[in-house]
């Protein structure tokens, strides 16, 4: 069988970080093949020197079996190698047709024939069975539209080899399968697939070859009838998995949370969300449901106080929140974890130290009368977090940006533990971390939950939704849908609801 | 460790410095002049007694003005205004502080009193601009420092001059001998050379102040965090609005102290020729000076000696213009080094880190 792409001893440092290390590949042309590996495994690295978006500093690279070295992603392109990335890069105010020809024709001041490049478009389209309409606005788009779009925007280019970065990442269930099936369709088209990802269920349903990469390296190839799911994870994970802890379900009847019937408006008069009602209880999690969107990250926010709610109320601990702002409700009793570390929990510029006061700056353990930050005790909280949530990091000095993407996390959320809170609202409380890490942040907070913690989970990852929540909300339209006892609830249910498809 | 990073922060305005230095020389070629020689008078000059006193005066304006921009620019406020908040200050304290006299200790710190709290409202209307209108303090601190100007320029020869005066341009009344601020000279034992404004211990209690505002209260915590992650910031309850507020006062009020060291030390009234522009050089300094009080000094400083030493080109038929042109070269040049240092220590730190997690 010809090889699409052929690895050799590929290796890239960067400062203080081995991102691969004599990584050597061999992929089959017409495959779909997947690389598993835990974030940081290297997977990015790899597929950005693929897509001549990085140099390696040593190796060799083959493409169809000629020797190739790819200095830019146009050098990639010219080679057949065309790439989705994980965020899409599509410009929303215009068409599905101007997004596709944007960047191919440089026509200044000579008119732009849409005709011509239409006829051409729809020709790639039949050939792979690819549907789209190519006159709608992408704005109006759903998600795995969009990522269609990507697609046929790469395959337009003439890419015979497509990467796909976390597709799956961003798409409901229902989604997921209808890009399988375009997946495949692609396949029978003689199109190699490299599919990267580490949810292993859709790598063994979509995969003929299955690649393992952990720390830098490349563990194994094998092929996807030889392998099983608890394989796969031990090779990524390089140990026996963690068992999940038994359940034992506690709930209380006490209320923590009383949400009534809140309304919330944008700026220009349209609903954001409007009759929602809810109850958390003590010792409980709840999961909200949803594609992102439907209005569940409003809620949060009108929750904490960031959004001002247009009527309804929100009641915590039988004391009615409104009118008070962000810090009094950060002050009485809640925490959160807000769904993107970098950008709304952490200081990434600042330390630990600092890091750990964030949220509490007013409280008396950390504010002397005299006005000033007590250092002293920060130092000790931090050194508690890092201690029992073991954050990799050389200190409490270490700036933020430093940590990875799971010990960044494993601090957040540590953190808003610390004070024993009597709610937590976790958005997104794993995304994107490696699997010990999520384990860990999963154990803590089904322990809290067990002490009498209530806990608001908002999360994507429906895995995640069902194994931890008591209760489960889904969010469509900025409407609250439905209401379920997440013990027999499967992905499928819980994403025919958050589509609207199920009622 | 972290001896290391502070010897690496200091490295970048050692670099700016030598770079511009090298840039103006290659200047004074092409205009041919020796910038061998060049520099030398500059130094020999700067380095008198006389210069050195001259020196120390001129920075102390330029420091507090530094302070006074720090303070917006570590929460990411642009106070472009300190320029009219000083002015109008020093103006209406200048006044009031002719009208009467009490014992010299409290009649400097009524003046103070009076001139931080009239800065210091001037510098609220932009924070009340920014937060109930939107406006950018960028745009609103530039605007009110030319009706600043104006009002300073109508008020100075109206209500503000000084009665009976045969003196042909306006000014205030001259502060009575209680309200000027004794000279440092014989502390020094420099009484041979001119007067060392007073107003130098006041600034260094400023800068003492200012550290300890900054880095180690929670005001001074929440404007640091709002600076870098403003996102952040808002979720960990800080409310953005009354922040910038206090920011803009906090600001002003420094920028109140800006005009007294002239004030006090060496004008005694507001006068047509009170010196204007430290505003704006306030802002490089704190560039310079990376907003810490310590940097800030030595960066007020040496601009100060800068400019005191280009004194005495025009005499040696070298355009002094080329210490502007030094100054401009610095800020530049320093401002990237300071961002390619910064991007080293991180990558330092990520591969501390990351080695700390191989163990």
């Amino acid at each position: 069988m010809k090889l699409a792409i052929k690895l050799e001893n590929i290796t890239k440092t960067y400062p203080g970080v081995l991102a691969n290390s004599e990584v050597s590949i061999k992929i089959n042309s017409g495959d779909i093949h997947a690389i598993v590996g835990e974030n940081g495994a290297g997977k990015s690295t790899l597929m950005k020197i693929l897509y001549g978006m990085v140099k390696p500093d040593s190796g060799k690279i083959e493409i169809f079996e000629n020797n190739a070295s790819m200095s830019s992603p146009k050098n990639a392109i010219n080679l057949g190698i065309g790439m989705v990335h994980q965020h899409f890069m599509l410009a929303k105010n215009l068409t599905v047709l101007e997004n596709i020809i944007l960047g191919i024709d440089r026509p200044l001041l000579k008119n732009i024939k849409l005709s011509k490049y239409k006829s051409e478009i729809q020709k790639v389209m039949e050939l792979y069975s690819l549907n789209i309409d190519l006159n709608q606005f992408v704005d109006e788009l759903s998600v795995g539209e969009k990522q269609r779009v990507e697609i046929i925007k790469v395959l337009y280019r003439g890419a015979k080899i497509l990467i796909l970065d976390e597709p799956t990442a961003v798409l409901v269930p229902q989604e997921v399968k209808e890009l399988f099936k375009n997946l495949r369709n692609l396949k029978n088209n003689g199109v190699t697939v490299l599919f990267i990802s580490h949810k292993l269920d859709e790598v063994l349903e979509i995969a003929d070859e299955i690649s393992v990469m952990r720390s830098g390296q490349m563990i194994d190839t094998v092929a996807n009838k030889n392998v099983s799911k608890t394989e796969l994870a031990e090779m990524m994970i390089g140990k026996s998995l963690p068992t999940p802890p038994k359940r034992v379900t506690l709930t209380n009847e006490e209320v923590i949370l009383k949400v009534e019937n809140i309304k919330l408006n944008d700026g220009d008069g349209r609903t954001i969300f409007e009759d929602i009602t809810f109850d958390v209880h003590k010792s409980e999690i709840l999961g909200i449901a949803g594609v992102e969107g439907n209005g569940q990250k409003e809620v949060v926010e009108a929750i904490i106080g960031i959004q001002e709610l247009h009527s309804g109320k929100v009641l915590f601990k039988n004391t009615n929140l409104e009118g008070l702002g962000t810090r009094e409700r950060l002050e009485s009793g809640i925490s959160f974890i807000p769904e993107d570390r970098q950008l709304q929990a952490m200081i990434m510029d600042m330390n630990l130290t600092d890091n750990v006061i964030i949220g509490r700056q007013n409280i008396e353990k950390y504010k002397s009368s005299l006005g000033t930050v007590k250092t002293k005790n920060a130092v000790i909280e931090s050194e508690k977090v890092i201690s029992t949530f073991e954050v990799k990091t050389p200190g409490t000095n270490t700036l933020a940006t430093a940590l990875s993407g799971g010990n960044q996390q494993k601090f957040v959320v540590g953190r808003e533990l610390e004070d024993s809170p009597s709610l937590l609202i976790a958005s997104q409380p794993t995304r994107g971390i490696d699997i010990g890490a999520q384990s860990l942040i999963w154990e803590k907070l089904r322990n809290s939950r067990d002490e009498g913690l209530s806990v608001l989970l908002i999360s994507a990852d429906l895995e995640e939704l069902i194994g931890l929540s008591d209760r489960i909300i889904v969010f469509y339209q900025g409407k609250l849908v439905k209401e379920l006892e997440s013990e027999n609830v499967t992905p499928e249910d819980l994403g025919g609801y958050m589509t609207g498809l199920k009622k | 460790m972290k001896m290391r990073f502070r010897l690496l922060s200091v490295s970048a305005p050692i670099i700016a410095l030598t770079i511009s230095f090298g840039l103006s020389s290659l200047i004074l070629l092409i205009i041919g002049k020796d910038p061998y020689e060049t520099f030398k008078i500059m130094f020999e000059y700067g380095i008198r007694g006389k210069s050195i006193v001259s020196i120390v005066n001129r920075s102390i304006p330029l420091y507090i003005s530094a302070i006074a921009v720090a303070v917006g620019f570590k929460m990411g406020l642009f106070n472009i205004g300190v320029e009219g908040q000083y002015l109008m200050g020093s103006l209406v304290a200048a006044y009031i502080g002719a009208q009467f006299s009490v014992l010299t200790p409290l009649h400097i710190l009524f003046i103070i009193i009076v001139a931080v709290a009239t800065s210091s409202l001037w510098a609220a209307i932009a924070g009340y601009l920014k937060v109930e209108k939107g406006i950018h303090e960028v745009i609103s601190t530039i605007m009110l420092n030319y009706i600043g100007t104006g009002l300073i320029a109508y008020s100075l020869t109206t209500i503000f001059d000084e009665p009976n005066s045969d003196y042909d341009l306006p000014r205030t009344q001259e502060l009575p001998e209680t309200g000027k601020m004794p000279p440092l000279n014989k502390f020094f034992n420099i009484e041979d050379l001119q007067d060392l404004h007073g107003f130098l211990v006041i600034a260094i209690l400023v800068g003492i102040f200012y550290y300890w505002l900054v880095w180690k209260t929670t005001l001074g915590f929440d404007l640091r965090i709002t600076g870098s992650n403003p996102i952040a910031a808002k979720f960990s309850g800080i409310n953005p609005k009354r922040l910038v507020v206090i920011a803009m006062i906090t600001s002003g009020a420094f920028a109140g102290l800006v005009g007294l060291g002239p004030l006090l030390g060496y004008f005694h009234r507001f006068t047509i020729d009170f010196p204007t522009g430290l505003g704006f050089a306030g802002i490089g300094v704190a560039l310079l000076g990376r907003n810490h009080p310590f940097g800030m000094a030595i960066g007020a400083l040496l601009f100060a000696f800068l400019q005191r030493s280009a004194q005495i080109l025009d005499l040696n038929d070298v355009p002094k213009e080329i210490e502007q042109m030094m100054q401009a070269f610095i800020l530049l040049i320093v401002v990237v080094f300071y961002e390619v240092i910064r991007r080293f220590i991180v990558k330092q730190q990520i591969k501390d880190a990351s080695k700390r997690t191989d163990e």
